[in-house]
């Protein structure tokens, strides 16, 4: 059969849309890298990766990402583990628990919560939750690690609890009936058949929650201190890779060394991202199968 | 991320009336895209970017400067000293505000884009030191400040303070007050030394947010420029030796403050046009009358002019 004129439009339309996303990716990519890999004539890989020091207006300059990456990380896991259970937990309960009327409220109240401006947060942690968490740990301050971990969560909820929601929803009807049938209870049901069987899905949104913790900027910078000193401790001002770039990009002089180098913590970031991505991707992939 | 939670979001429209809705929205968005690069090129815009020290006075400025001048738009951004100049630099602003000299480095950046920065001194300031109002601390000379922010000294017990242990806030790199106080205190003057301001110290990314932790924070120090002090911290008198200033008015002008500084303006070239008017503007009596509303020092009644 022959195809309409405005059908052969709109698909060229489409297809051409998908093949951009693709090349802008892969040209921010190859930007990054351009800029990036500039930083290499001068100083060693193996410097700035495992290097302890950041010191990018020192003469001489140090870019060793090591407190800085550890400080992502730290501040990552810390905000996973808060927000993990209680997405996945939120997620049941709206899935599989609460009453339909209470259902439609709580989705919505989880969309709002990703409507709020991380400068927002970020100003609620320096006025309320830094001194509280300094008053509750008897810290020297509240500027720390656990404090940007705290509001991360926060920010990572929605992303886990719709996307865990689908994959709990998705579970099929079948699979429901059969347990009911062999006599488990709704806890039985909900505990060891629907969660396993929505588990790579739920893996996929923690993933998904996870890039947005490393990704996100504004929280950390206004929250954690952004002391560049090696991480020992979560209660400890830190600083992330985030961060670095956007405090610092302000001052570099075009071209110059320090540039480069946040290039190449964007670039760094970029990777890892992508790495989480990918996983995503793959564990939602697996869950349609 | 958000592009992913988008498609979700997306994949959940159901109906046609959402789809166009949100068409709508992205273009109305493009739209607003198209008219905003637009306007950099109409004449009578005047975009001001840099130093955050300077962003709220060069803001009043430039309302006054509107006022009297219908014609001209000023926009007026902060971002730090080092922001404005590489905005300088790429030509996106028209004047820079900094809160230090360019450095030979920038300069020569800038003329290689072909940009050559001009220098205008528009204010006097005073790099203020603030702790919480329960510290008894209320004198430190620079070199106390200088043990302070590198991390030698480590309790406010060797100032006669209370036994815990200080926490010490500083601006990012970007800002214009840090490569002044990192000059002055940090390296003690010195170009040659390579001291480095204390890993521990937080850096902050404005200085309200140095002045909020210094407010809810006993053991905390912080500087900013003068024109941010508040009566909710406590201001610590600063000596060079044995004379301990407060950064007031009097004591930038006569030069004893030992952290006072200029703030200046850079312009690409000559001043011309509206830029010019504006620069004329702000170095008039009615244009200083507004740095000295928002807690500078005038350049007029500065009688030291290198304090530095």
């Amino acid at each position: 059969m022959r195809k309409r004129p405005s059908e052969f439009i709109i698909e060229l339309c489409i297809r051409l849309s998908g093949f951009l996303v693709i090349a802008f990716v892969f040209l921010i990519f190859l930007f990054l890298l351009k800029d990036a890999l500039s930083l290499f004539a001068s100083h060693s890989v193996g410097s700035f990766l495992f290097g302890k020091n950041w010191l990018p207006v020192s003469d001489p300059a140090s870019f060793g990402i090591m407190p800085l990456f550890l400080g992502s990380l730290y501040v990552t896991i810390a905000a996973i583990a808060i927000s993990v259970p209680l997405g996945v937990g939120t997620a049941m309960f709206i899935a599989e628990v609460a009453p339909k009327s209470i259902k439609g409220v709580l989705k919505s109240l989880v969309e709002i919560l990703a409507a709020i401006p991380s400068v927002v947060l970020g100003f609620i942690g320096i006025i309320w939750l830094g001194p509280f968490m300094r008053n509750t740990f008897h810290l020297s301050t509240g500027m720390c690690g656990l404090t940007g971990s705290l509001l991360l969560a926060f920010m990572a909820l929605p992303t886990i609890i719709s996307m865990s929601e689908d994959a709990l929803v998705g579970v099929p009807r079948s699979y429901r009936e059969a347990a009911t049938g062999l006599g488990a209870t709704r806890w039985q049901t909900l505990w060891r058949i629907i969660l396993p069987a929505a588990s790579s899905g739920i893996i996929a949104a923690v993933m998904l929650g996870i890039g947005r913790v490393i990704g996100e900027t504004m929280v950390v910078m206004m929250v954690t201190g952004n002391a560049p000193v090696m991480p020992t401790s979560i209660l400890q001002p830190l600083r992330t890779l985030t961060a670095t770039i956007a405090g610092e990009m302000g001052e570099t002089v075009r071209g110059s060394e320090h540039y480069f180098a946040l290039f190449a913590v964007g670039l760094i970031l970029f990777i890892i991202t992508f790495i989480i991505n990918i996983f995503a991707e793959l564990c939602a992939h697996r869950n349609r199968k | 991320m958000t592009t992913l939670l988008l498609a979700d979001r997306i994949r959940t429209m159901k109906n046609t009336y959402t789809w166009m809705a949100f068409l709508l929205i992205l273009t109305a968005f493009f739209a607003g895209c198209g008219r905003v690069a637009d306007s950099n090129d109409t004449q009578g815009t005047i975009q001001i970017k840099g130093s955050d020290t300077l962003v709220n006075a060069a803001q009043k400025v430039s309302e006054e400067f509107m006022k009297t001048n219908p014609g001209v738009f000023v926009s007026v951004t902060g971002g730090g000293s080092g922001v404005g100049v590489a905005s300088l630099i790429n030509k996106s602003c028209d004047i820079a505000s900094a809160s230090r000299e360019m450095m030979p480095k920038e300069i020569e950046q800038a003329n290689k884009q072909g940009v050559f920065p001009k220098e205008i001194p528009v204010a006097h300031d005073g790099v203020a030191l603030i702790v919480n109002k329960n510290n008894p601390i209320d004198k430190l000379s620079i070199q106390d400040l200088h043990n302070i922010f590198t991390g030698k000294a480590k309790s406010w017990k060797e100032f006669g303070g209370k036994d815990i242990a200080i926490v010490t806030l500083s601006r990012e790199v970007s800002s214009g007050t840090y490569a002044h106080f990192k000059e002055e205190v940090v390296n003690l003057g010195d170009s040659n030394s390579n001291l480095e301001f204390s890993p521990q110290t937080l850096l902050l990314s404005s200085s309200q947010a140095i002045v909020e932790e210094v407010a809810n924070n006993e053991a905390a120090i912080g500087y900013m420029g003068m024109g941010y002090l508040s009566d909710r911290t406590k201001t610590v008198e600063v000596a060079k030796k044995d004379e301990f200033y407060l950064p007031d008015i009097e004591a930038v002008n006569n030069g004893k403050y030992p952290l006072a500084r200029l703030l200046y303006f850079y312009t690409n070239g000559e001043p011309k046009g509206a830029v010019k008017q504006f620069i004329d503007f702000a170095l008039s009596p009615a244009g200083q009358q507004q740095f000295a509303e928002t807690g500078f020092v005038p350049l007029g009644v500065a009688g030291a002019e290198k304090t530095q």
